[in-house]
Parts: structure tokens; C-alpha cells; sequence
């Protein structure tokens, strides 16, 4: 029976190999944070980390997932390593009510996560990189935008983490 | 690895958030279950419960589907209520058509027509009021002094000249035994404190959590997964089908024929779709559709030189262009477009032979709830409806037809109630499944006399209507003309005097659905684009030209004049970048769009910055509003840039979104919202953000290149 490491828990799965990730996480697990949008890596609504690293989860298998350490919406606030990244990220999320229908918003906030994990004051420019494989229907790009520069000022203690009441 | 640590996979289940949604749904459906010995809940009417914790929680009948309802709705409970933001929650409510029903559309709950807040204004409002009026009353009673005495403020009811202070729990018990009054009068707006003012939304931290519950999300005891086979080509039906492949795929439980097609049921989603694609279905395809998007295009242009059925009509159109001085005429192409919501089509019903339930994103209560008790055999009071958060539908899960929750019934049904059943669509099946917004064609032949003054517009219409066969085809198609086929362009804003618009609407057999802001969708951006043209034609500056005809329409001047102004509209530009503008009215909302675009040497478009201007009457939440003036600017732009759905020979040639594409974060511009102030009744901003994009764009386009962008999606290369 395979072992998942999964938001720092190891877990029996009964899933065959060829499984992706993704439905192991949702049916198998019933964790259901993490989404599915279109099972071919194209919308990334079901981003989560393998090892630090965002990857898309329909189309990872668990044989490839090994040994390796996932990360989910569910774990990543609480991630010893980028764990503050996510924070800062989900706090500039509500400070600026990004969200709209909310469905691809795991997958957002875990790729916007992983980058400020690895770029602190990221540009523009690093935004459309890192954020492009994500979908979001709703057109929220705007707030992602403005939401990522100001958790990256939230992280450097710039910014405060919530708005005046 | 050394970090982790080692648990039993059952212990993992039930610690983690699993096992808590498990059971959340399996006692509490509605979130009724209490203990015996518990305070019993207030609830005053059927839009608010107070709970002995103080807990406010407001009903929506309006699904809340990334537009704000829930929060716009519970800012005027709350408002009235005077109630503390931060004690309010929100959950949907079941069918009702008599306590739930949409006010604007008779006996029916839905969502739909940007008329939630327009419709529940005042019921909310007096929803709210009608329960802190019940609380005085308790205060009242429990201190001993009269009405008059008690003040209520951010959830805190006070003695007015005393010390004596409560929370609104601990009144719950004694409210209780009072009988609910009308209120005498709701507050004057001046004293609005969440009206009008910054509320965050109500859905935020459960959706930045992954807590929210969609759907898709939907656990229960022995949930069975099924994914369906439809036919490649619409109107094909299932001949014969081996499921013997299918059927020997680990965790496959079941394959049922349904009228759509074949269903798979397994444990779990994947082996649902593996068995799926085991399937071995011969397809009768004897009435299936068999003309592609080239054959209906060839049906559709001949149309356009035939007499439609009128839809609007001022002075004499075709003498009026015979005594023109410029006519321009000009024919505008329309694609079919998928709705392409995040979350796919999906439902789950659990069908226990005298009753049934059923877990929607759920966009039309009773028109869903009585399609599933005519299939099961039952009254539509044994269906009952658990409405979740929907993502995204941008009106694709306010079906008249029903269809995604129908397949999920009719496998219900065909398993005898023996399991739940989560019915899946691949994001496949959804792009294929059809109900699309129809494919367009207009022509429009427009002219001005000899001092440049509009005088002449004639415009015909080409395309499937989407009323007729639906339930609304009695209230909203007369006289052959289904006005969601020309709004927009039959009550053309402009002072034209001599306007002819006629229609035609060909029964093609490809399913077809409004899609946000419907008509306008196509007529916005016809009307828009032309009128700009003849602007230029008569010399005129298009802010200008286009506010000499709406002496009649100070809204529509109101948000034009505001986003020329707050553009720097007339400023010169760059070489390759051009700016333009759009103004359109719909479900009485009225936006201007400034809009600025870079042109690129070899065709590309960049769209660098959108000013908006909306006028929607009385501004309930400023920031929703801008919100849905930003996302319904980013969802417009990413169908004119991308979006085509084409059929070949009755078969949908798009699959996912590497072939539908959509706006992806590098393509979003700036987006500058200006909201105009105002005391007027409250109206929609789900759709009315959507129609001046496109337009506003495809001028802009022209005024950096001469060229005139006639088709859609754009392709300048």
C-alpha cells in the first residue's frame, strides 16, 4: 500500500499507482480544498506543492509523488518553511476581498505562496510568470495583482496584515 | 520526511477536515441540529435566525456564485437589524416558491437577470427590521420599560438613560414568546452605517481556506461518483452500449443508460472516468445535428438579406437611408461561447424513492426542484435542495432545460436510490455539452444627413433564440421576436429617428443559454462599434457625438461623461496605441469604458487600461460593485480576444482550455472603477460590467490602426 506525506502526515493509500494526486487527495483523503478544473494541467485549480514546488495534481500520479512532501491548502499556512508566505498571502487575500465564486482561489493562493516563498518582492513581470497557469474566471487578476505586492509588504512588515476596522 | 509524522490513514481521515464535513453533512443537512436542551433558535421570518450565541445567520434565496449576493444581502439585513458585521454568516436556502421566490419573476426562485439586490431591496430590509423590532420588544419586556427606551447599535441593545446592556442571544428566549410585528418604517438613508460603505465579503476566509463547500465537495455516506457519456454530436442517441471493459476497471460499482447517454458509477472519480472511457457505445445518430459552424454561417448570411420579424421601429429606416448623405453598412459576426465556469457542471442527488435531496451550486430552485420530482415521480415539496456555492455559471447553472441536473436524477433513478450520486463532468463534457450563447450575425446599414447628424438605422439579426421551449418563451417572446435576441438594439438609446430592427431566429438544434448579460452581450457591442464608426465619419469626437443623442438618457450621459473625464479622455497617445469608448445600458444599469490598447507591429493587442463608470442606483457595496465592474471587464475580454466554440458536422470541436482559451492574469489591464452617486432603487452588477468591454476595445483598436473589428473573436494578424 503506498505512504503519502502529506501536510507533514504520512498516510496509507489504497489508490492505484496511476491515480493523479489530485482525486487520492479529494476521494481517497476527502480533503477538497484542493479543486479540479480541467484534469489536463491547463487551470491550475488544482495546484499543490510537491517539495516546495507548485505543481498540478490531476496530472501527477502518485507514483510520481515517492516519498516526496505534499503540501496543500489545507497544510500550507501551517508549513514550517513557507508557511509565513502563505499567511502573508491569504491575509492580503481577504484585505483585499480577492475572491469572487472562490473555485480556483486554492490553487491561486498556492501558487502565489510558492513564489513569495522564493521572491520576496517579486515584479510584475515575476507575477504573470508564476501566476499565468492560473485560471480564474471570475477575472479576480486584478486583486491577485495588487494582493501579492501587498502580502510581499506584509511579509517585509510594510503592510499591515489587516485593514482598519 | 523526518518532519512527519506516522498515522493510521482512518485517524488521519477523521482528524483532518475530512471527517468533520463528513459528519457536518450527514446530522446537519441544514445546519438544524441542535441539542435538546439548547436555546432554540430565533426566526422571525425566513430570511434571518438568531441564535442563542448572538449568531446572526441570514438566508439567501440567491445563489452566490463569485457576484457578492450573500454579502450584498446580508448588509441590508444587517443594516436594518443593526447588527455587528463581523456576527453575521450566510448560508443558501432550499426551494420555496412562495418565501423564496425572485420577486421580479412571479412564482420562480432563481438567480439570474442581475436582480438579486434589486429584487430583495426592500424584503431583505424589512426582513431585518422586522427582527430587531423583535428584540426591542424582548428588551422591553425583560427590563421593564417601554420600547421607546431601547436603542440598538453594532449588535449591542442598550436602556437608553441606563446601564442595562444585552447581546442579542440573550434576548433569543424571551423574543421568542412574542408575536412578530411589521415594522412602522426603516431608517432613512442618511443613516445607513454598512449601506453604502466597505463590508468585507461574507465568503472570503472559507474560500482563501479551502473550506468552502462546493458541489464538487458534496461527502456523504456511500457516495458513489458517476461520470457520463454523451454523444459526440447533439440529438445522437445510445443504440447499444458493451460495458464489459468498463465494468472490470477497479472500483467501477455500476454502468447505467440514462437518456443523455451512458453513466459510470464507482468509488471515486477516476475510476468513473477510466470506466467511462472503456465504454464501448454505438451511437445512433439517425436525428443527430450534422451542420458545422460553415453550413450555419452559409443558412445565417442568407438570412440577413430576408425581412425578419420586427423587433423595433421609430419613423421610415429605409427611406431614411435613401435620402442619406454617408451610409456605411456593415455585417458583424458572433461566435457560439462556452460559459466555462471554473467548477464543472456537477450535481448530487440522493433519491430515497418517496423523497429525494439534492447538493446544487443551485442557480434555479424551482425549476430544478420540479424537474427532479417530475423524473422521480414525486410532489416538488419531497425535493429538497441544499444550494451550495456555485463556481462560477455566468448563467450556464440557471438552465430552463435542466440538463446537468437532470443526468444526475436520471442515474439516481436508474440505481434505485441504492447510493447517493455525485454526477461529474470532465472539463471536457462541460465544454461539449452545448447550451452556449447563441452564434450571431448582424447587419447594420446606418446614415447620416449632411451635417453629420445620425438620421438612419437599420439593423437585422441573425441567430437562435434562447427563450423558445423554455417556461419564459410566454412572458418573453412576442410576436416572433425574443427580446433577448435584441436587447440592446431594438430600444436603441440614441436619438435616431428613423430605426428599423428585425429579426430572425433559426431552429439549428444546437443547445443554446444566456451567458452573462445575455443579448447585450452581441447588440452592445454591433450598436457600439457602429456608432463610433459613423462618429468618425461625421468628424465628430465619439464622447460627443454620442451625448448630442441622448438628451433622453442622463444616466447613460452621467457614466459617459465621468469616464471620458476620469481617462484623460481626448489626451494624445503614443504611436500604435489608441483609445476608445462604449456605453451601454442593461438590466438598469447603465457603464461607460475607456479603453486604452497598444497595437503591436505584427497585430497583437494589448489592452493596458479600462476606466469604468457605473451607474447602478444605490451603491449597497461599493467594493462588490467594483469587483464585478473589474472581473465582468476581465471575463469580456478574454471572449473577444479568445473566445470560439465551432461545431463540425454537429460536433463541437473545442475540449479543455488549451483550445478554448480564456484571460489568463498576463492579458488583465489596469482597471480604474468610478462609481456614479446616487439615490435611485439599486440595480444589478453581475452582467452590466460585461457589454461596453468589447466595443470600448474594438474602437480603441480603430483609433490607433483604421482598422473596424467585425468578427469575433478579434484576429488582426
Amino acid at each position: 500500500m503506498p505512504k503519502l506525506n502529506i501536510n507533514g502526515h504520512m498516510v496509507n493509500v489504497e489508490a492505484e499507482a496511476d491515480t493523479p494526486l489530485l482525486w487520492v487527495i479529494r476521494d481517497e483523503l476527502g480533503m477538497t480544498g484542493t479543486k479540479f478544473g480541467c484534469g489536463m494541467a491547463q487551470c491550475g485549480a488544482c495546484t499543490v506543492w510537491l517539495n516546495g514546488q507548485p505543481v498540478r495534481s490531476c496530472v501527477t500520479p502518485i507514483a510520481a509523488v515517492g516519498a516526496g512532501k505534499v503540501t496543500t491548502i489545507e497544510g500550507v499556512d501551517k508549513d514550517q518553511k513557507a508557511g509565513a508566505a502563505a499567511r502573508a498571502v491569504q491575509a492580503a487575500w481577504e484585505k483585499h476581498d480577492v475572491v469572487q465564486c472562490g473555485y480556483c482561489q486554492s490553487g491561486q493562493i498556492m501558487s502565489a505562496s510558492a513564489l513569495l516563498a522564493k521572491n520576496a518582492k517579486p515584479s510584475d513581470a515575476d507575477i504573470d510568470a508564476a501566476m499565468s497557469g492560473n485560471i480564474c474566471r471570475c477575472a479576480t487578476y486584478h486583486r491577485i495583482r495588487a494582493a501579492i505586492h501587498d502580502a510581499s509588504a506584509i511579509l517585509a512588515g510594510k503592510s499591515p496584515a489587516k485593514l482598519e476596522a | 520526511m523526518s518532519d512527519a509524522i506516522e498515522i493510521s490513514r482512518r485517524s488521519f481521515l477523521q482528524a483532518g477536515t475530512a471527517g468533520s464535513l463528513l459528519i457536518g453533512f450527514h446530522l446537519a443537512p441544514n445546519g438544524r441540529a441542535y441539542a435538546a436542551n439548547a436555546v432554540k433558535p430565533l426566526e422571525p421570518n425566513a430570511f434571518v435566525r438568531i441564535g442563542a450565541d448572538s449568531t446572526v445567520t441570514v438566508l439567501s434565496k440567491h445563489v452566490e456564485m463569485g457576484q457578492g449576493t450573500y454579502t450584498g444581502l446580508a448588509t441590508l439585513l444587517a443594516e436594518e437589524l443593526d447588527a455587528d458585521w463581523k456576527q453575521i454568516r450566510v448560508e443558501g436556502t432550499p426551494a420555496d416558491a412562495k418565501k423564496y421566490n425572485n420577486l421580479f419573476w412571479g412564482p420562480v426562485q432563481g438567480t439570474g437577470g442581475s436582480s438579486s439586490i434589486a429584487n430583495s431591496f426592500m424584503q431583505m430590509r424589512e426582513a431585518g427590521a422586522t427582527a430587531r423590532a423583535l428584540l426591542v420588544a424582548a428588551a422591553a419586556k425583560d427590563w421593564n420599560v417601554t420600547p421607546d427606551k431601547i436603542s440598538i447599535s453594532n449588535g449591542i441593545i442598550s436602556e437608553i438613560g441606563g446601564k442595562r446592556q444585552a447581546k442579542f442571544g440573550d434576548l433569543v428566549a424571551t423574543a421568542a414568546t412574542l408575536p412578530v410585528t411589521k415594522p412602522e418604517k426603516l431608517k432613512d438613508p442618511k443613516d445607513f452605517k454598512l449601506i453604502g460603505k466597505r463590508t468585507p465579503r461574507k465568503d472570503s476566509r472559507d474560500k482563501i481556506t479551502g473550506r468552502a463547500q462546493f458541489t464538487q465537495d458534496v461527502r456523504l455516506p456511500g457516495l458513489l461518483t458517476a461520470v457520463v457519456a454523451h454523444p459526440p454530436r447533439f440529438g445522437a442517441k445510445v443504440r447499444s452500449v458493451d460495458a464489459s471493459a468498463a465494468r472490470q476497471v477497479k472500483g467501477v460499482m455500476d454502468v447505467v443508460q440514462i437518456p443523455s447517454g451512458v453513466a459510470v458509477l464507482a468509488s471515486g472519480y477516476w475510476a468513473a472516468k477510466k470506466g467511462r472511457d472503456a465504454l464501448k457505445i454505438d451511437w445512433d445518430e439517425t436525428d443527430a445535428v450534422s451542420a458545422g459552424t460553415p453550413e450555419l454561417l452559409a443558412e445565417y448570411t442568407a438570412l440577413l438579406d430576408q425581412d425578419g420579424a420586427v423587433a423595433g421601429k421609430r419613423g421610415d429606416a429605409p427611406a431614411a437611408l435613401k435620402g442619406a448623405a454617408k451610409v456605411v453598412t456593415a455585417e458583424y459576426h458572433f461566435p457560439y461561447l462556452a460559459h466555462a465556469a471554473m467548477e464543472p457542471m456537477n450535481c448530487v442527488v440522493h433519491f430515497k424513492g418517496d423523497s429525494a435531496e439534492v447538493w446544487n451550486g443551485e442557480q434555479f430552485h424551482t425549476i430544478d426542484q420540479a424537474t427532479v420530482a417530475g423524473i422521480l415521480g414525486m410532489a416538488p415539496e419531497k425535493v429538497l435542495i441544499h444550494s451550495l456555492y456555485a463556481g462560477g455559471s455566468f448563467g450556464r447553472r440557471a438552465n430552463p432545460a435542466a440538463d446537468y441536473v437532470k443526468d444526475a436524477v436520471f442515474i439516481a433513478k436508474a440505481i434505485n436510490g441504492r447510493a447517493p450520486v455525485k454526477m461529474v463532468w470532465s472539463r471536457e463534457d462541460d465544454m461539449r455539452a452545448g447550451y452556449f450563447r447563441p452564434m450571431y450575425l448582424h447587419r447594420i446599414t446606418a446614415g447620416l444627413d449632411d451635417k453629420g447628424k445620425l438620421v438612419a438605422w437599420q439593423q437585422r439579426i441573425v441567430g437562435q433564440s434562447i427563450l423558445t421551449g423554455t417556461p419564459f418563451e410566454s412572458m418573453m417572446v412576442k410576436n416572433g421576436v425574443d427580446n433577448t435576441s435584441v436587447e440592446g438594439a431594438s430600444n436603441l438609446a440614441y436619438a435616431v429617428p428613423n430605426l428599423l430592427v428585425d429579426l430572425h431566429s433559426p431552429k439549428v438544434g444546437i443547445p443554446v443559454l444566456w451567458w452573462r448579460s445575455v443579448g447585450h452581450t452581441h447588440t452592445a457591442y454591433s450598436t457600439e462599434t457602429m456608432v463610433d464608426e459613423m462618429a468618425v465619419l461625421a468628424g465628430a469626437d465619439p464622447v460627443q457625438f454620442r451625448l448630442a443623442m441622448m438628451d433622453e438618457h442622463p444616466r447613460h450621459r452621467g457614466v459617459l461623461q465621468l469616464a471620458a473625464e476620469k481617462s484623460g479622455w481626448g489626451k494624445p497617445l503614443g504611436k500604435g496605441r489608441g483609445r476608445g469608448v462604449a456605453v451601454h445600458e442593461s438590466f438598469n444599469t447603465f457603464v461607460a469604458q475607456v479603453v486604452e490598447v497598444t497595437v503591436a507591429a505584427d497585430g497583437s493587442i494589448k489592452v493596458d487600461r479600462v476606466v469604468c463608470a457605473v451607474d447602478c442606483g444605490l451603491a449597497v457595496n461599493p467594493d462588490v460593485i467594483r469587483a464585478q465592474m473589474e472581473g465582468g471587464i476581465g471575463f469580456a475580454l478574454g471572449a473577444m480576444l479568445h473566445g470560439e466554440i465551432t461545431l463540425k458536422q454537429g460536433a463541437v470541436e473545442q475540449s479543455n482550455f488549451h483550445d478554448y482559451q480564456v484571460l489568463r492574469i498576463n492579458e488583465m489591464p489596469k482597471v480604474e472603477v468610478h462609481i456614479v452617486s446616487s439615490a435611485a432603487a439599486p440595480s444589478g452588477v453581475g452582467e452590466p460590467g460585461v457589454p461596453p468591454l468589447a466595443p470600448a476595445v474594438a474602437n480603441a483598436i480603430a483609433a490607433a490602426t483604421g482598422k473596424r473589428v467585425r468578427k469575433l473573436p478579434v484576429k488582426l494578424a
